[in-house]
């Protein structure tokens, strides 16, 4: 999602140009995805009414179910109508059980964001010292151990690291829990926390090895610059080259590295709360999607396209932030 | 040796040998020597010129002096003495120490070497305040009068700046400031004009003259150019292939080479083609030509200029100048926005699209960068190959006969055949290039730069070569660059390109003849020429300053 | 060949006999499973080693049994044939997509590289797994249909890397050399662009089949992807997932196998990638 930087010519400011064009871009891509979960499904060949019903449905059941669920009107025109309601904040009803999706919906991102949050505030620290470890001891044991650790991580399936961990801790060492995992309100943050310990290990597991390598690779092509080279060459120690010739220039591809991998995170959920049958988002829109109940399919996969889209655009202006040539222009 | 004897030298240089990993293809790497014992001695205010051709060892022989080698590459035997210690016997510690206090660098690409995160009066000053030689107050003052004196603009302000900030000859002084700053005892400058243009790199080499002188310190200049060298440097040594071949003063190096090679390298481009003879009509006629890049930057306004059968056209002008998109609207890459390309009298169509076979094979085109311009998975004899079966549907023996001859044009010989471009020198791919052009006898060749990236020696070849090649076929050249000593050598007539405008076109003796308008006096007088004190003969006479410095 | 499995660091070697290995299960099941695919051989989640009974006589469960009683060992080797071929399938085909289209857009340029790119842009903001599991909601389950849509998703993936590696190769003087001699696209991508992109493409055909065979594997344990009796290896562990909490390890030997075979595809393209930029750093 690297988008080239160059700045707009208007009389703004360029920083705030470019930041404006880059969330404009951001919408304007929900947009048009909305269009396409939509209508892009729409134009599919299939029917949703006969798909919904099953194969052996009776013309006339599919003829009354198009009605009740207004399938009969132009398509260009429920797409307007369900954009309307998205955009204040109605989803509509669900086909299955009728029930409205606004009030699920709620309720399930707020457990699916905290299990993200949770595995995002260990993975994250820990996937960036562990990157500049990798850069330390580049093409030494530690560095070698570490890319053949996070190679086999990312060759993992979700699902088998899940049952791994649930396996040999919930079963055998009898640490964190096994499925289903179903926070309470009532109960404390902390113990929310622990209560979704294993999924979130799950998660960490699946996003550090990306996150890590992402890292390594940006720092190592800091330390091969010229102007760390100039540093060396000044004298300085490892220490003050690293925090202040590489760490500066360091910060815009590593707020990448990190807004992209959260967005991963809050998609890799999906797997992650159907292993461990937690109550999100994730597990909401799987049940959907296996049922054909369409409105909350399309509910749930703007939703999730929303948060990796805007967390896509953090990291663009997260990186326009930091680029020292857009904050002092010529 | 004590250091304290007035004239003990700074640097001391005792059979140094330098080992680097070579990656020759299709092998596995393996360890090279790359400097085969190599001594001198640089005392106090001395400023010693290491001259050679690429692959000399000059640039790892003066990091070697900060005890530091670049990319793989391993000190392995010597001494590098510096005030009477051994260097290469410090500890990490030690060297650091030395660095950036006793002595500093200067890198060929500025824009690269200082951090784009922070200001430039920061890094100036930084190695200064680190190694606790004064405080933050002195060194700023000092910076700036380093500024000043390096002739900065607003020396007050300029350490405010961030590099992307200020000029790419701006970036060269500072540079120098920075490693000048600390008050070291040496300072290693590595090619620091090289990148620049020729008219922006007469000022730097000025500034930087002044610096030392006013200063003192000790200095390695690290060159390829003798002209370049001979303006500032009190001693020479040449070196080649990682050998001394000759050191003395540089007035005896300039004026009494004892060595064949020296004397070589002295006498480049000194050697004028003779005259093409006069064919009538025109080859090439550019009327009124404009240009532009996508809907915006107009880079050609009104180009005239024209070509005569078999002979050499030199468009000559700084990088930004309009004279490597004046080929460009040649070859059809780029249509103009008005006026039109005639060749051979009859209008080309402005589009690469709309022009024949015929027409296509009879502009053919040499690249600057030989190494890019042939494809690396195809040999010798395919490269040379294609042309003469796409324009004359030769093929088998018939083609194999005519790619041997024209391996023999070019003075390599059908043992190159089976080759990759890969397994060639530079001169040698620059020669592939040149027969591939004329594997389809084209009547004009584009000379884009082509010997620009050459070592002066090979340049010369190669040149000498096209001037053979004209005087065989009778083609023409248009040839592009931005070295006055080749336009000297090869041309019969002359456009000189500022700003993307032709500012003077004509035959070659009235184009290199007073009276000059600004420009052309300012591009002629900024060419560094063979002889000591050319520099500021040259600063004082000259009627206009560079813009971009 | 010899010579090149020589210059082979040990961490490929390993890859490539992985690769080999599953090969061989994959194009050889029918020979090498012991029991049928779809066979009940014995009670449901027998402990691995233990006897058990198939048509062709008594034998022994190699790893036990599954939630139906057939034999683990013998679906994990049936797995492989229908997990490779779905997901190769699908690698070819969004390799075959992506590349046509990259290099098409880098070649031509203009009008028709703007609109495949912003197009492009535009599927890839979409994460992967929602678009398919929205897509598949709404159509028909058939494997052709997975096949196509795993496909129509990982080609932008292709396509990225192939444009920037074709416009890396298209700025090249050699290739406005054949430009400006005249020829037509077909040489100048067969010819002069192909054979100086082909290690970066291999390397990228691998990291796309090894990411089809996890984003095939998770569709199925989503229960969207190859659909029962058949057996493959993420349905395998769908089957399986409710023994975990007895202590049966059914699930994870399928899961297993998941990770061996994309390891070892990504131990070969990590080598692969080495080799370009060491070539590349070579030339200077």
């Amino acid at each position: 999602m690297a988008t080239s930087i160059r700045p707009p010519r208007t009389g703004l400011d360029p920083v705030l140009a470019l930041i404006l064009q880059r969330i404009g871009i951001g919408f304007g891509l929900i947009l048009a995805i909305s269009a396409l979960l939509f209508l892009g499904i729409e134009a599919l060949p299939g029917d949703f009414a006969r798909n919904f019903l099953g194969q052996s449905a009776t013309p006339q059941a599919v003829a009354n179910i198009r009605a009740e669920l207004g399938l009969d009107e132009p398509a260009i025109l429920r797409y307007f109508e369900w954009l309307g309601g998205v955009l204040t904040g109605d989803f509509g009803t669900s086909w299955a059980n009728g029930s409205s999706v606004n009030e699920q919906l709620g309720k399930r991102l707020a457990n699916t964001l905290f299990l993200a949050a949770v595995a995002a505030v260990v993975a994250v620290p820990l996937s960036i010292g562990l990157g500049m470890l990798a850069v330390f001891f580049r093409d030494r044991l530690p560095d070698r151990l570490i890319n053949i650790v996070s190679l086999i991580a990312i060759s993992m399936p979700e699902f088998f690291v899940g049952y791994l961990l649930i396996f040999f801790f919930a079963l055998q060492l009898g640490i964190g829990d096994g499925p289903p995992i179903i926070p309470s309100p009532g109960a404390s943050l902390w113990e929310n926390v622990q209560l979704v310990f294993l999924p979130a290990m799950t998660l960490v597991v699946v996003v550090l090895a990306h996150m890590m390598r992402m890292t390594r690779a940006s720092i190592l092509n800091i330390m091969q610059s010229a102007y760390v080279e100039t540093a060396e060459l000044k004298g300085l120690s490892p220490l003050r080259i690293i925090w202040k010739h590489a760490a500066p220039n360091a910060i815009a591809p590593i707020i990448n590295v990190v807004a992209l991998n959260l967005a991963y995170l809050v998609v890799g959920v999906v797997v992650v709360e159907v292993i461990f049958a937690y109550p999100g988002m994730g597990q909401y829109f799987v049940d959907a999607v296996t049922v054909r109940d369409m409105p909350v399919v399309q509910a749930c996969g703007i939703v999730f396209a929303g948060v990796y889209i805007v967390l896509n655009m953090l990291a663009d202006v997260g990186a326009i932030l930091a680029n020292p040539r857009l904050r002092h222009p010529k | 040796m004590s250091a304290d004897t007035p004239n003990a030298p700074v640097l001391s240089v005792r059979n140094l040998k330098i080992g680097a990993t070579a990656y020759p293809p299709g092998e596995p790497p393996r360890e090279i020597e790359i400097v085969h014992g190599v001594s001198f001695d640089l005392a106090k205010g001395r400023v010693l010129g290491l001259i050679g051709e690429s692959g000399a060892g000059k640039s790892t022989i003066g990091l070697s002096a900060l005890g530091y080698g670049r990319g793989g590459v391993k000190i392995t035997g010597g001494e590098v003495l510096l005030d009477g210690e051994d260097i290469l016997k410090l500890p990490r510690r030690g060297l650091r120490r030395l660095r950036g206090r006793r002595v500093t660098y200067v890198a060929q690409s500025a824009a690269a070497a200082f951090n784009p995160a922070h200001r430039l009066g920061d890094q100036v000053i930084e190695g200064a305040l680190r190694h606790g030689l004064m405080t933050r107050r002195a060194a700023r003052e000092r910076a700036r009068h380093l500024f000043a004196i390096l002739g900065l603009p607003e020396p007050d302000s300029f350490g405010q700046r961030f590099p992307h900030q200020v000029s790419g000859g701006q970036l060269q002084r500072a540079m120098t400031a920075m490693a000048l700053c600390p008050e070291p005892d040496l300072i290693v400058f590595d090619e620091p004009t090289t990148a620049l243009d020729v008219t922006t790199q007469i000022d730097v080499l000025a500034a930087i003259k002044s610096a030392i002188a006013e200063t003192g310190v000790a200095a390695l200049y690290i060159t390829h150019d003798l002209a370049v060298v001979a303006q500032i440097s009190d001693e020479i040594m040449v070196l080649r292939h990682g050998n001394t071949i000759e050191h003395g003063e540089t007035r005896q190096i300039v004026e009494a080479p004892r060595e064949a090679y020296t004397r070589d390298l002295l006498s480049v481009r000194s050697t004028i083609k003779p005259a093409a003879a006069e064919q009538p009509g025109d080859l090439l006629r550019l009327d009124g030509i404009d240009a532009a890049y996508g809907q915006g930057l107009q880079v050609l306004h009104g180009v005239d200029m024209f070509l005569s059968r078999g002979q050499t056209l030199a468009v000559v002008g700084e990088s930004g100048s309009g004279k490597s998109t004046t080929a460009r609207v040649v070859t059809g890459l780029l249509p103009p926005m008005r006026g039109q390309v005639l060749f051979e009298g009859e209008a080309l169509p402005p589009a690469l699209k709309a022009r024949s076979k015929e027409q296509l094979r009879r502009v053919q085109m040499i690249y600057q960068m030989a190494d890019t311009a042939m494809n690396p998975r195809q040999t010798v004899a395919e490269i040379i190959g294609r042309p003469l079966g796409f324009y004359f549907g030769m093929r088998g023996q018939a083609r194999r006969k005519r790619v041997a001859e024209l391996l023999d044009q070019i003075e390599m010989g059908d043992g190159f055949a089976e080759r990759y471009p890969a397994e060639l020198s530079g001169g040698q791919k620059q020669r592939v290039c040149i027969a591939r052009a004329l594997a389809a006898e084209p009547s004009l060749i584009l000379c884009d730069e082509p010997t620009s990236a050459l070592d002066p020696l090979v340049a010369e070849g190669v040149l000498k070569l096209l001037g053979d090649l004209q005087q065989e076929t009778g083609v023409g050249y248009l040839f592009i660059t931005h070295d006055i000593a080749t336009v000297r050598a090869i041309a019969d007539s002359i456009a000189v390109m500022y700003q993307g405008r032709v500012v003077r076109f004509g035959p070659k003796d009235k184009v290199l003849s007073p009276p000059f308008d600004d420009y052309t006096d300012l591009l002629l007088r900024s060419v560094p020429e063979m002889e000591i004190g050319w520099l500021e003969q040259a600063l004082g006479t000259r009627k206009m300053t560079s813009a971009g410095n | 060949m010899s010579e090149l499995w020589r210059s082979m660091p040990w961490s490929a070697r390993i890859g490539l006999a992985g690769c080999a290995f599953f090969a061989f299960l994959a194009l050889f099941a029918d020979v090498v499973a012991p029991f049928g695919e779809r066979e009940i051989v014995g009670d449901v989640w027998q402990a691995s080693l233990s006897a058990c009974e198939g048509e062709a006589g008594p034998g022994t469960c190699l790893l036990g049994t599954d939630n139906l009683g057939r034999d683990m060992a013998s679906r994990l080797i049936y797995g492989a044939q229908t997990t490779i071929a779905v997901a190769l399938a699908a690698g070819v085909l969004s390799f075959a997509i992506g590349m046509i289209l990259s290099f098409t857009a880098a070649v031509v340029g203009g009008w028709t590289d703007q609109v495949l790119s912003r197009v492009n842009d535009m599927l890839l903001a979409i994460p992967t797994l929602i678009f398919a599991l929205v897509v598949l909601a709404a159509l028909p389950q058939t494997i052709a249909i997975l096949i196509a849509v795993m496909a129509v998703i990982d080609q932008t993936r292709v396509y990225r890397l192939g444009r920037a590696v074709a416009v890396d190769v298209v700025v090249q003087d050699f290739v406005e050399a054949a430009r400006l001699r005249g020829e037509g696209w077909g040489w100048i991508v067969f010819r002069e662009i192909l054979p100086n992109v082909l290690t970066p493409l291999i390397a990228e055909f691998g990291l796309r089949f090894a990411f089809a065979v996890l984003f095939l594997s998770t569709l199925s344990f989503l229960g969207l992807g190859i659909q029962p009796p058949e057996a493959d290896w993420g349905g395998m562990v769908k089957d399986n997932k409710d023994g975990i909490i007895f202590l049966v390890p059914a699930a994870l030997y399928p899961g297993a196998a998941i990770a061996l075979l994309a390891v070892s595809v990504n131990l070969v393209v990590d080598w692969l990638l080495a080799r370009t930029s060491s070539l590349k750093g070579g030339r200077g």
